[in-house]
C-alpha cells in the first residue's frame, strides 16, 4: 500500500465515524479529535476498524501518533510491514 | 388478544409516526422483539413488544403520526391460542395508560386520552418484504422527502442496508449540501425542542441539590493500561465503563438515588439501568439505558455501551432503552470541562457526572505526586434524598474506582 491508498482507508474510517465532515478540508496536521469532534470512543472504533482492515494492532500507548492525519498516515505505513507495501 | 400501542417514549413525548413495520399478520413474536420504528422528537426508535403470540392485524399504516397510547396491532397472545379463544374476541376497551408498556417504564405526564379504536379499520397497506430491509434513519428520511419507494433501492450498508448513499444513488442526482450536512437521521431541532420541554420540567420540578466530590483514579488508568495493552481494540475498555459500573453498583446500595419520582412520591427501582447521556454529532443528547449494568461483567457492560453509543449515534435507539433508565450518568470528560453538574431527567431523581480526567499535585501517603483526579458531581432530588445521603453516595462511587479488577 502506498501513502495514498493509507489515507484513503483512514479517511474512509475517519467518514464512518464523522459522516457530516468534509475530510477534503482537514488539516492534515491538525488534532482529529478536535477537528472531527471525536472522542475516546470514536477513536477506539477507528483503531479497531484499522486494525480489522489492514491488520495493524495499534497498541494503546500508540494512540498519540494517529492523532493527525499525516501521523496515522505515517505509521500505518510503517506498521503494515514490507510485504504489505 | 392483547393490543399493541404506541409507547410514551419518555415524558415530554405525545406522538410518534410509524415509519416501519418489521412484522407482518400472521407473524409470531415473542417479548422484546423490535416490531417497529416510530420517528420521534428523539430520532427513529425501534419499538419493542411486550408479549409473546401472534400478530393478528396491524391496525396503523406507514407514516402515520398518532397519539401515545393508540393501538398499532392486535395480537392474539399465547394463552389466548392455546384456548383457541382469541380469532373471535374483540378488542378490549382502550385503557388510558399503554398496557403494552413494559411495568418500570415512566408513564406520560398527561396521557392524552387514546382515541377509541378505529372500528375494523381495512388492513392497511404494509409492503413487509420492502419494510424488512434495513434502512438507515438518513436514507428514510430522504427517501421520504422524494418520495421514492424504499423497496425499489438497493442497500449497499451491512446485510444489504440501505444507507444514506443507496437512495441518493437512486435519486441520480447529489442532494443539496445543506440536506447533506444534518446529523443522519434525527431532527436536531425536534430533539432541541423535546430536550428543552423536559429540562424546564426538571428545572420546574425537581428541587434539585448539588455535590462535588474529587476522585484520585490513578489506579483506574494503571489498570486499564495493563489490561488493554494484552488486548486487541476491539477487546479493549475506556475508563467511561469503569465510571458507569462504579455508578451502577453504587445506585444498588443506595437505592433512594435509584428509581423514579411519579405521583407524588418515590418509587425506588429493584433494576439498575444507567442512562448514558450520548452526545450526537451536530448538537442532539439522548441518555438511553444500559439494562442491569449492576449485574453484568464490565467486558459485557463496555461492549454494550460501544453498541449502544453507536446505535444511539446513527439513530438506532430501542423503546425500551430510551423509556426506562432509572439513575444517569453524563460525563464532558474528554476535552473541556473539569466539572459539570448534571439536570435531572424526571421521572429519574439523580444524575451523576464526571469532568475530564487531568493530572494534579496529589497527597497519597503523606507525600505530593502527580495523580490522575476526576470530579465527580451528584445532582439529586431534594423530595428524595439529601446531601448526606449524596455524600455517602458520592463516596462510595470514588472508594469503588480505588479498586478497578473488582469492578
Amino acid at each position: 500500500m502506498n501513502d495514498s491508498d493509507i489515507r484513503k482507508v483512514i479517511k474512509e474510517e475517519l467518514n464512518n465515524i464523522a459522516p457530516e465532515v468534509d475530510l477534503a478540508a482537514i488539516d492534515p496536521a491538525a488534532d482529529l479529535r478536535e477537528a472531527l469532534d471525536i472522542d475516546s470512543m470514536d477513536f477506539l472504533n477507528f483503531v479497531t476498524a484499522i486494525h480489522h482492515r489492514l491488520g495493524v494492532d495499534i497498541p494503546e500507548l500508540d494512540y498519540p501518533k494517529l492523532i493527525t492525519l499525516d501521523g496515522a498516515a505515517a505509521y500505518l505505513a510503517a506498521h503494515l510491514g514490507p510485504a504489505r507495501k | 388478544m392483547a393490543e399493541f400501542r404506541m409507547p410514551s417514549l419518555g415524558a415530554d413525548m405525545e406522538a410518534g409516526k410509524l415509519v416501519e413495520w418489521l412484522v407482518k399478520p400472521g407473524d409470531r413474536v415473542k417479548r422484546g422483539d423490535i416490531v417497529a420504528v416510530v420517528e420521534t422528537q428523539k430520532g427513529a426508535i425501534e419499538i419493542e413488544i411486550f408479549e409473546t403470540g401472534r400478530i393478528e392485524q396491524i391496525l396503523v399504516g406507514l407514516n402515520t403520526e398518532v397519539p401515545v397510547g393508540t393501538p398499532l396491532a392486535r395480537i392474539q397472545t399465547e394463552l389466548e391460542a392455546t384456548a383457541g379463544t382469541a380469532a373471535a374476541a374483540p378488542p378490549p376497551s382502550a385503557p388510558a395508560v399503554p398496557i403494552a408498556a413494559p411495568p418500570s417504564m415512566p408513564a406520560p405526564v398527561a396521557p392524552s386520552p387514546p382515541p377509541p379504536s378505529p372500528p375494523a379499520p381495512p388492513p392497511p397497506p404494509v409492503a413487509p418484504a420492502a419494510a424488512r430491509a434495513r434502512v438507515s434513519p438518513a436514507a428514510r428520511r430522504l427517501a421520504g422527502l422524494h418520495a421514492i419507494d424504499l423497496a425499489t433501492v438497493t442497500g449497499s450498508g451491512p446485510a444489504g442496508a440501505i444507507v444514506y448513499a443507496d437512495v441518493e444513488r437512486r435519486l441520480g442526482a447529489p442532494v443539496a449540501q445543506a440536506e447533506k450536512k444534518r446529523a443522519p437521521g434525527l431532527d436536531l431541532d425536534a430533539m432541541r425542542t423535546a430536550i428543552a420541554a423536559a429540562m424546564a420540567r426538571s428545572k420546574r420540578e425537581i428541587p434539585h441539590y448539588y455535590l462535588e466530590h474529587q476522585v484520585d483514579v490513578t489506579a483506574s488508568e494503571q489498570w486499564l493500561a495493563r489490561i488493554n495493552a494484552a488486548r486487541p481494540p476491539d477487546g479493549r475498555l475506556l475508563i467511561g465503563a469503569l465510571m458507569i459500573r462504579s455508578v451502577a453498583l453504587a445506585a444498588r446500595r443506595f437505592p433512594t438515588f435509584n428509581g423514579f419520582y411519579r405521583d407524588g412520591k418515590f418509587e425506588p427501582s429493584r433494576a439498575v439501568h444507567v442512562g448514558v447521556a450520548i452526545a450526537i454529532r451536530g448538537g442532539g443528547l439522548a441518555a438511553p439505558a444500559l439494562h442491569d449494568a449492576d449485574q453484568v461483567p464490565l467486558d459485557e457492560l463496555m461492549a454494550r455501551m460501544r453498541d449502544l453509543v453507536q446505535r444511539t449515534r446513527s439513530g438506532r435507539i430501542r423503546s425500551s432503552e430510551i423509556s426506562d433508565p432509572t439513575i444517569t450518568v453524563t460525563s464532558l470528560g474528554e476535552r473541556g470541562v473539569e466539572t459539570l453538574y448534571g439536570i435531572i431527567y424526571p421521572p429519574q431523581v439523580a444524575i451523576a457526572g464526571f469532568g475530564r480526567v487531568v493530572t494534579r499535585p496529589w497527597v497519597v501517603d503523606g507525600a505530593i505526586g502527580p495523580r490522575s483526579v476526576v470530579s465527580i458531581t451528584l445532582s439529586a432530588d431534594h423530595r428524595v434524598s439529601d446531601g448526606h445521603a449524596g455524600a455517602l453516595f458520592l463516596a462510595e462511587i470514588g472508594r469503588l474506582l480505588q479498586e478497578p479488577d473488582k469492578l
